[in-house]
């Protein structure tokens, strides 16, 4: 078996609350371990000096649109993004048609992503049959067949009772249910936050209080049942403080939020461009504070993307026909670093344990970690790399982001997934 | 004929009144006064767009709008050609910039614009090299009507300083209330804005109005009353319980204008829905200008017409 050693960088490991210059050893396909192996040979050495090695990245809500929308993002070419945003590891939503709602489903995304031979990626399998928030799916089956958690994605389970009972029987897998905190009846029509910018603009909002009146069922009904909630793209500073308090109490509620939402705010949307018509909505500089004092405490688990990807046919329409969501999986490292690490809201270790053992805990996978015997995958990012977002150079199939022409600093340099090297950036 | 005043202007779009300055918005009113006499001249063609074509690229149903700036243009000498979505290729499912697009390569040199959809004409303006006049998108602006109702206003009263207007019903879905806050606080006059709860935007009062939900409280206080017309078309339901109730508590009468100063001038961008904002007797009344708008919307547009892509007299 090869083996690669990396030397010279500062291994960052929030699972084993490691940070030390130190050489780390992979042997074929696992990690041997870190420091020094006496009498080892390395068959190939990364000098890593001046930058940081990270369990490989992990986004856990991303959108691979296969199958049904290979116009906007393959397996292939989803998990090609990943790895060139230094993300080993996805797990994708089953808002896909036909939806990820059997075991069969859940296998073809293995067997594609194993094709693809990218990053490693999980689906998600849906709560109820069909997305039609009536039925439980086969919940059994998804997990048999790989799911590692369940969520009807951007189609809130509008039944109290079956989110409940999805709550209830997902328990027995161990298995967390993911919520898309909306009420739709409050959001009907909207094509952005309700507040001072939508009414200048005259266009209708999505307020706030459609996403916090479905987080709050959602926590009273995880500690009705005892059962493992996390929430999707939390976006609003009442949300922060309802899933703060639940915590408190004890409940089994973790939390998400993305880029977009501590990055941009409301005000984006004056210049009429759909790459910043999302759903939840940008909100506004307080909500924008909440989510960063809220990843700093610990209320928000993880971050994550919500890679959606659009094929610019589609985005490039009037506000009120253009699709909601962005491209995410290349830009959710450097977002995070500028927006967060940078003004020194979060240290390395705190930034990278939300993006590894955080989402990997939660999806119960053995992956953001470089203990010894887990497979390889390692992300060596350059902390100093100054470059700009180019959405002419993403490898997603889709161009909707906002954060074109964004100057950041930071990026993934190589990027090792099972051992082997997926992605160099050329120094 | 008299000849026009030279006048500064540098924008090569009209998208909105929150973007003009005060001083631009005078300049629109003032020219707008030398093409009143225009209007009355009737016949009497001037040549300042003269090989220019206008195209109305109208999304949405329109009679007054479209028509006034089709023939604001023609007394300006260019040519237009007219639009409409329905038997054209957007029925056939071809994008709005697509669209847009062909018709520009035909050698066009203005768009005017009407769309459902808030930013679709400054979505035009970006993708476009031709000048856009938005002619009203979504519950955003509607700035040539705003400025004909602040001429009208202007032209009766003699200034706006100091007047105190009030924009009575759907302001949440009308964009001609926010086109109407933009450039009426700009030249002094103070606005209330007067409707019930669910048709006026929280937070509203950071635009520099006052808000209030009973006419009958500010219409002692007012100079001008601007009576909106129900959005039905862009509201959901259930905003208010029934047409009789609303009218009952903002429509315009004769009994409640009773209460109002004896100089109120009232307007109405129309179309209206007679006998739910207003009723005919008080629509055809003394106090209204409502025809005197549609007559002002004329000279009003051929002044934008004129500053966004007109030659100077000398070279016409």
């Amino acid at each position: 078996m090869t083996q690669l050693r990396i030397t010279n960088g500062r291994v960052i490991d929030p699972s084993q609350s490691l940070d030390q210059v130190a050489d780390l050893w992979i042997r074929g396909e696992r990690i041997l371990g870190i420091g020094p192996q006496p009498g080892l040979v390395a068959d190939r050495t990364i000098d890593a000096a001046g930058m940081i090695v990270s369990p490989g990245l992990i986004d856990m809500h991303v959108h691979l649109r296969e199958p049904g929308r290979e116009e906007d993002e393959t397996v292939a070419t989803g998990s090609a993004a990943a790895v060139a945003g230094g993300i080993t590891s996805v797990a994708c939503m089953p808002n896909t048609d036909p939806p990820l709602d059997h075991q069969a489903a859940a296998e073809f995304i293995h067997l594609q992503a194993r094709r693809a031979g990218n990053a490693h990626v999980f689906p998600i399998g849906c709560v109820t049959k069909g997305r039609q928030g009536a039925e439980l799916a086969e919940i059994g089956g998804l997990v048999e067949g790989g799911a590692v958690a369940f969520s009807d994605d951007d189609v809130p389970i509008v039944s109290a009772e079956i989110m409940r009972r999805a709550l209830e029987y997902c328990r027995m897998f161990d298995k967390p249910v993911l919520s898309h905190a909306e009420d739709l009846e409050l959001t009907k029509g909207g094509l952005m936050h309700e507040g001072r910018e939508s009414m200048r603009l005259g266009l209708r909002g999505m307020p706030a209080a459609a996403e916090e009146v479905m987080i709050y069922r959602d926590i009273e009904l995880a500690r009705l049942t005892g059962g493992r909630l996390h929430f999707l793209h939390v976006s609003t500073a009442g949300s922060v403080e309802l899933i703060r308090r639940a915590k408190n109490d004890g409940v089994r509620v973790t939390a998400e939020t993305c880029p977009q939402y501590f990055f941009l705010t409301d005000q984006e949307l004056r210049r009429f461009d759909s790459n910043h018509k999302l759903n939840p909505p940008l909100r506004t500089q307080d909500d924008v504070q909440a989510l960063i004092a809220g990843l700093k405490d610990g209320t928000l688990d993880v971050l994550a993307s919500d890679h959606s990807p659009q094929a610019p046919e589609k985005k490039l329409r009037e506000l009120d026909q253009a699709p909601f969501g962005i491209v995410g999986l290349e830009t959710l490292l450097p977002i995070s670093i500028k927006a967060l690490l940078e003004p020194g809201h979060l240290t390395w270790p705190q930034l990278i344990e939300k993006l590894t053992i955080r989402p990997a805990s939660i999806l119960d996978i053995k992956r953001g970690t470089l203990k010894p015997e887990v497979y390889a995958d390692v992300t060596i990012i350059d902390p100093a790399a100054e470059w700009t977002i180019d959405v002419s150079k993403f490898a997603s199939k889709s161009r909707n982001s906002p954060f074109d022409g964004v100057k950041v600093r930071g990026r993934a340099h190589a990027v090792i997934v099972r051992g082997g090297v997926k992605y160099e950036q050329i120094r | 004929m008299p000849s026009l005043p030279r006048m500064t202007w540098d924008r090569p779009h009209l998208l909105g009144l929150e973007e003009l300055t005060r001083d631009e918005i005078v300049t629109v009113l003032d020219l707008a006064e030398h093409f009143t006499h225009d209007s009355q001249e009737r016949r009497k063609k001037r040549a300042n767009l003269a090989g220019k074509v206008v195209v109305n690229l109208f999304f949405e149903p329109s009679t007054r709008t479209r028509m006034s700036f089709s023939l604001a243009a023609r007394r300006l000498g260019a040519d237009v050609l007219d639009f409409s979505p329905s038997g054209s290729s957007t029925s056939k499912g071809e994008t709005f910039i697509d669209t847009a697009k062909n018709i520009e390569a035909m050698g066009i040199d203005l768009v005017i614009v009407r769309h459902a959809a808030t930013g679709a004409p400054h979505l035009l303006a970006q993708h476009l090299q031709a000048g856009v006049i938005n002619a009203g998108d979504g519950a955003h602006e509607h700035p040539t009507q705003g400025l004909l109702d602040i001429f009208t206003i202007r032209q009766i009263r003699g200034h706006l300083d100091g007047l105190t207007v009030g924009l009575v019903g759907d302001i949440a879905h009308s964009r001609v209330a926010r086109s109407n806050i933009h450039g009426l606080t700009k030249l002094g006059a103070k606005i209330i804005v007067c409707g019930p709860p669910t048709l006026v935007p929280r937070g509203i009062e950071e635009l520099g109005v006052e808000v209030s939900h009973s006419l009958d409280a500010i219409l002692p206080r007012c100079d001008v009353i601007n009576m909106l017309r129900i959005q039905f078309e862009r509201q959901r339901s259930g905003l208010f319980p029934s047409i009789t109730e609303y009218a009952r508590l903002f429509g315009m009468d004769s009994a409640r204008l009773k209460k109002a100063k004896p100089d109120l001038l009232l307007l109405a961008p129309g179309p209206i829905n007679r006998g739910v904002e207003i009723t005919p007797e008080v629509a055809d009344g003394p106090h209204s200008a409502i025809l005197k708008q549609v007559t002002n919307g004329l000279a009003v547009r051929m002044a934008v017409l004129h500053l966004l892509c007109g030659q100077p007299e000398e070279m016409a």
